[in-house]
């Protein structure tokens, strides 16, 4: 095939783009070299879009063993264990095909992870649909969660925690983001570069077939009408064979024979190999004929850019090779020596005796494209005016009905009972938490995880929106007892190429930064979705932030669940009565616009910090952070879990009911506390300047409200769990 | 006492049982699914998991491994094998017990806590167990048991069920069913009571920090009842 540049444009690369690549070569590619550069350079691989902005993040810390740049972060979480966490998208490919689309996102991840020498421990992930009455939404519901269990269930990894959203503007572009935390030994974290001349460069796993070419290229790209015809660049997953990829590759670690690892994810061997090579400073000799196919005839286009599953790359030290392939002998699985590392600092392919390319590693990497993208800052919206006609007819017990089964805030039970979350015997604390805890296997330590996003705050106000959601996941980290570490982050947006989507990115960046930096809570990895985007529709900004804490002791873990009858909760955190862009606002009085709440980082880590040393304390015996729906849904949620009652009253404040139960003002926790604490935790409290309110007393089974209105436990449980269920059965 | 756990590529409860195991006092040895010779044993366990990545029936591959002969061997002598989810799946296959497993009624992955009834305690599994009810845990898409009505009518002759999903207070009914099975069996032993099949793994369930402390209850006692 001659290329010129119709072919190129077709490969989704931009006219100087490709006249670029023309420059650097000095000569027109081949068509096996425009596809290796096309998969290099779309926005999937290159982050041409967001590189510049990335780097504002805060990436350090204490704790920081390994920040962005490798297959995932790594913290220190004492005596010499560290763990290693990830999040990644699978947007475009679980829209076109959801079970495999969202399987082959968990399987990714966890090969992310497990590169790097760490067992997988917990999966988590963010999920968002389109609106319920969408006629896809179901089904694509549906085939996401099956797709999700069925590969994180098969390989033995439990799913720990997770987030769903329904929202319209996901009705053409749905969500799937996955995220893994590993453990493994500070000493045996295996990293991608290599390193040394005529290295073994060997192919480990499955068989590459011709599926899931330019994967990476179509979720570099928006949707159109012919999104149906793209199926065939969605992969196939087969989590039997990454649970044979995963013993093997721990098994090969234990010894010291790797030099490096790399996954093959987007964009496959190219990606892989030409990553290695950089990072090491040097060339990449591969025959393409000794690497395993699964079809015939394969090309050496076909072989570089498929995207099959279950595939690493291992760069090995010499002499090692026999035993090293004894290991994958007895776990079934392929393992071939396919090239070698030279110093050319090229990549080179041969096929069938042939040259087939010959690229300078660097203009592959170094000088890929780097946009400065136009973008538009987001103005701050006006608060909404409420009148108070509108709310003081409204009955709080109907209103906390409507609100605890609103499918963004009721029970996702029905969706994470598919998931094996117990598996490996050490999870603690289950989904339907504020997050979830596994034991660090053999240890008093427990590591909690949790995955947050408030896509309707960053379309408000990005740079607000940004903030908030990294204070959310410190939040749900404090109030099951972790002392918050790292983040990973998933940037999903619209196109870059729209100015105020690249805005919405831009200042969501600027929030998530400002917001890591004071809380110091860095950014360990993550991963850009650009093009969530349906012609001319994109998504509403959902930057997905995967948190991770620490438990040094698990038996002072927290959980959610009401504790006993007589003990008082305690609103920590003043209530402003912030209304607009609520669950109350948007649902109840159907109104769209006004600002998200503000985000003060004092409070947040004042309030934080304060919460933690109270459960240090031991004071603390139950703790939910106030999200969505505001404090009484916050208490309803602590009542159906513990089976409990309360009597709740409203402070004497200039607030009304409605304002002070339903608003979603930042930085407060609910703590329940017995009655011969109480003293010494409000002292602690005004020691540190931290605000609270007493907001009832615990009762046996009723939630009363100012002892005017009541509703019994079953109720509020019915209210919150019948939505979903209901949804799927029809 | 010693207990061997057999690991099949795509086992993953493999770990639990063992930890389990050896929690409450077995010498614990893991067998791989290619060797010939079981280790000297007082107990085989077939672990969870998705032997062979359970592409075609669950268990069926497992079944024809090259340790199962020795395993099939080992409960014909007597011996006791306990197959926990997909070790179960693998027993039927076998046919070292009766029936087959389905997928689960509503089609799902079901992965909760449930109550089991212990139906027969004359038997070395559950003898001395003062509890009438257990609370469980299972994980699984396949563990819908069925058998024919000949079949049914047989096991039921020998006293061969040995767990039913039940309410929390012992009431069977199908309410209290999670998969659909067929008169809420949950665990069935072959005729001598040597070889127990059941979905729920009693290995998740044996510290107060985990779904629940029955499972220790239950090797507890199987570990006395074995001495």
């Amino acid at each position: 095939m001659i290329v010129n540049e119709q072919v190129a444009i077709d490969h989704g690369l931009k006219k100087d783009e490709y006249k670029k690549i023309c420059e650097l070569l000095d000569r027109t590619p081949n068509i096996t070299e425009l596809g290796i550069f096309s998969a290099m350079w779309n926005e999937h691989c290159s982050y041409k879009s967001s590189r510049l902005h990335l780097k504002k993040l805060p990436t350090k810390g204490k704790q920081v063993i390994q920040g962005p740049g490798e297959n995932a972060g790594v913290v220190d979480i004492g005596d010499d264990d560290a763990i290693v966490f990830k999040i990644e998208s699978h947007n475009h490919p679980s829209f076109i095909e959801p079970y495999q689309g969202a399987a082959t996102g968990v399987g990714g991840i966890m090969r992310d992870v497990f590169t790097m020498g760490a067992r997988p421990i917990a999966n988590l992930n963010s999920i968002h649909f389109g609106s319920p009455q969408h006629k896809k939404t179901k089904n694509l519901l549906r085939g996401v969660v099956h797709g999700i269990g069925g590969y994180g269930n098969c390989m033995g990894i439990p799913t720990i925690a997770g987030q769903t959203s329904f929202d319209s503007s996901y009705n053409g572009n749905i969500l799937v983001n996955a995220m893994t935390l590993g453990l493994v030994k500070k000493d045996k974290i295996f990293y991608s570069k290599a390193a040394g001349l005529n290295k073994p460069v060997i192919y480990v796993g499955s068989k590459t077939g011709r599926d899931g070419i330019h994967g990476a290229s179509m979720a570099s790209a928006s949707f159109d009408e012919k999104i149906e015809e793209k199926k065939p660049t969605v992969q196939v997953g087969d989590p039997f064979t990454e649970k044979l990829l995963l013993e093997a590759c721990l098994e090969l670690m234990a010894g010291d024979s790797i030099i490096a690892i790399q996954d093959m994810g987007a964009a496959g061997l190219t990606s892989s190999s030409i990553e290695m090579a950089s990072k090491g400073n040097l060339g990449i000799e591969i025959n393409l004929n000794k690497v395993p196919t699964r079809e015939a005839n394969m090309t050496p286009y076909e072989i570089m850019l498929s995207e099959s599953q279950e595939r690493m790359l291992i760069v090995l030290e010499n002499g090692k090779e026999d035993a090293a392939k004894k290991i994958f002998d007895k776990w079934d699985l392929d393992f071939a020596v396919i090239g070698k590392t030279t110093k050319s600092k090229k990549i080179e392919l041969f096929f069938d005796n042939e040259k087939v390319a010959d690229i300078p590693v660097n203009t592959l990497v170094e000088n890929s494209p780097m946009y400065d993208r136009k973008w538009k800052k987001a103005k701050l919206p006006k608060k909404i005016k409420i009148k108070k006609e509108d709310i003081n007819n409204l009955k709080i017990i109907e209103v906390l009905k409507k609100i605890l089964s609103n499918p963004n805030i009721c029970s996702k039970e029905w969706i994470w009972q598919q998931y094996d979350h117990t598996v490996m015997g050490d999870t603690i604390q289950k989904p339907g938490g504020d997050s979830g805890v596994v034991r660090v296997h053999g240890t008093n330590k427990a590591v909690a995880a949790s995955v947050d996003s408030s896509a309707v705050y960053c379309w408000a106000h990005p740079l607000t929106g940004g903030k908030q959601v990294v204070c959310e996941s410190f939040r749900n980290l404090i109030s099951v007892g972790a002392k918050p570490i790292a983040i990973t982050n998933c940037l999903n947006f619209g196109s870059p190429e729209n100015e105020e989507n690249m805005g919405e990115f831009v200042e969501c960046v600027q929030g998530i930064g400002e917001a890591s930096e004071y809380l110091k809570f860095p950014v360990v990895s993550g991963n850009v979705s650009f093009y969530n985007q349906t012609k001319d529709v994109g998504i509403k900004p959902t930057p997905s932030i995967g948190g991770v804490g620490l438990i040094k002791d698990y038996q002072k873990m927290i959980t959610m669940d009401l504790k006993e009858v007589d003990n008082i909760v305690l609103v920590i955190g003043k209530t402003e009565g912030h209304i607009d862009q609520s669950v109350f606002a948007r649902n109840i009085l159907d109104e769209k616009n006004g600002p998200p709440p503000e985000v003060n980082l004092f409070n947040e880590k004042n309030n934080g910090e304060t919460v933690l040393k109270l459960i240090d304390a031991g004071l603390i015996k139950s703790a939910h952070d106030v999200s969505l729906g505001g404090i009484i849904t916050a208490i309803s949620k602590m009542c159906i879990k513990g089976n409990k009652g309360i009597n709740l009253k409203k402070p004497k404040y200039l607030i009304s009911d409605i304002e002070y139960f339903f608003s979603e003002d930042q930085g407060r926790y609910l703590i329940e506390v017995t009655k011969k604490d109480l003293k010494k935790v409000t002292n602690v409290l005004d020691k540190n300047a931290v605000h609270y309110d007493e907001l009832g007393v615990i009762n046996a089974d009723q939630l009363y409200i100012n002892e005017k209105s009541k509703i019994t436990i079953d109720e509020l449980k019915s209210s919150n769990t019948s939505w979903l269920n209901n949804y799927m059965d029809n | 006492m010693k207990s061997s756990v057999i690991t099949f590529p795509g086992s993953n409860c493999d770990r639990d049982m063992d930890v389990a195991l050896r929690k409450f006092g077995f010498k614990n040895k893991m067998v791989w699914h290619n060797d010939v010779e079981l280790p000297k044993s007082d107990l085989v366990v077939l672990p969870g998991g998705f032997s062979y990545g359970d592409y075609l029936r669950c268990g069926s591959m497992a079944s024809k491994s090259k340790i199962m002969q020795s395993v099939i061997n080992f409960a014909n002598s007597g011996g006791m094998v306990m197959g926990i989810c997909n070790g179960f799946q693998i027993l039927v296959e076998t046919g070292l017990v009766p029936g087959v497993l389905l997928r689960n009624k509503y089609l799902e992955f079901i992965c909760k806590n449930i109550f089991v009834k212990i139906n027969n305690k004359h038997n070395t599994y559950f003898k001395n167990i003062d509890n009438e009810v257990l609370e469980l845990h299972i994980a699984h898409n396949e563990g819908n048991y069925f058998c024919t009505n000949d079949q049914l009518k047989e096991i039921k002759d020998n006293e061969q069920i040995a767990i039913n999903y039940c309410s929390k207070d012992g009431e069977i009914d199908e309410q209290f069913n999670p998969n659909g099975s067929i008169e809420s069996i949950a665990g069935i032993f072959n005729k001598e009571k040597n070889v127990l099949g059941m979905m729920p793994h009693p290995e998740r369930m044996i510290d107060k920090y985990l779904s629940g402390e029955d499972g220790s209850l239950f090797f507890n006692n199987l570990l006395n009842n074995i001495k």
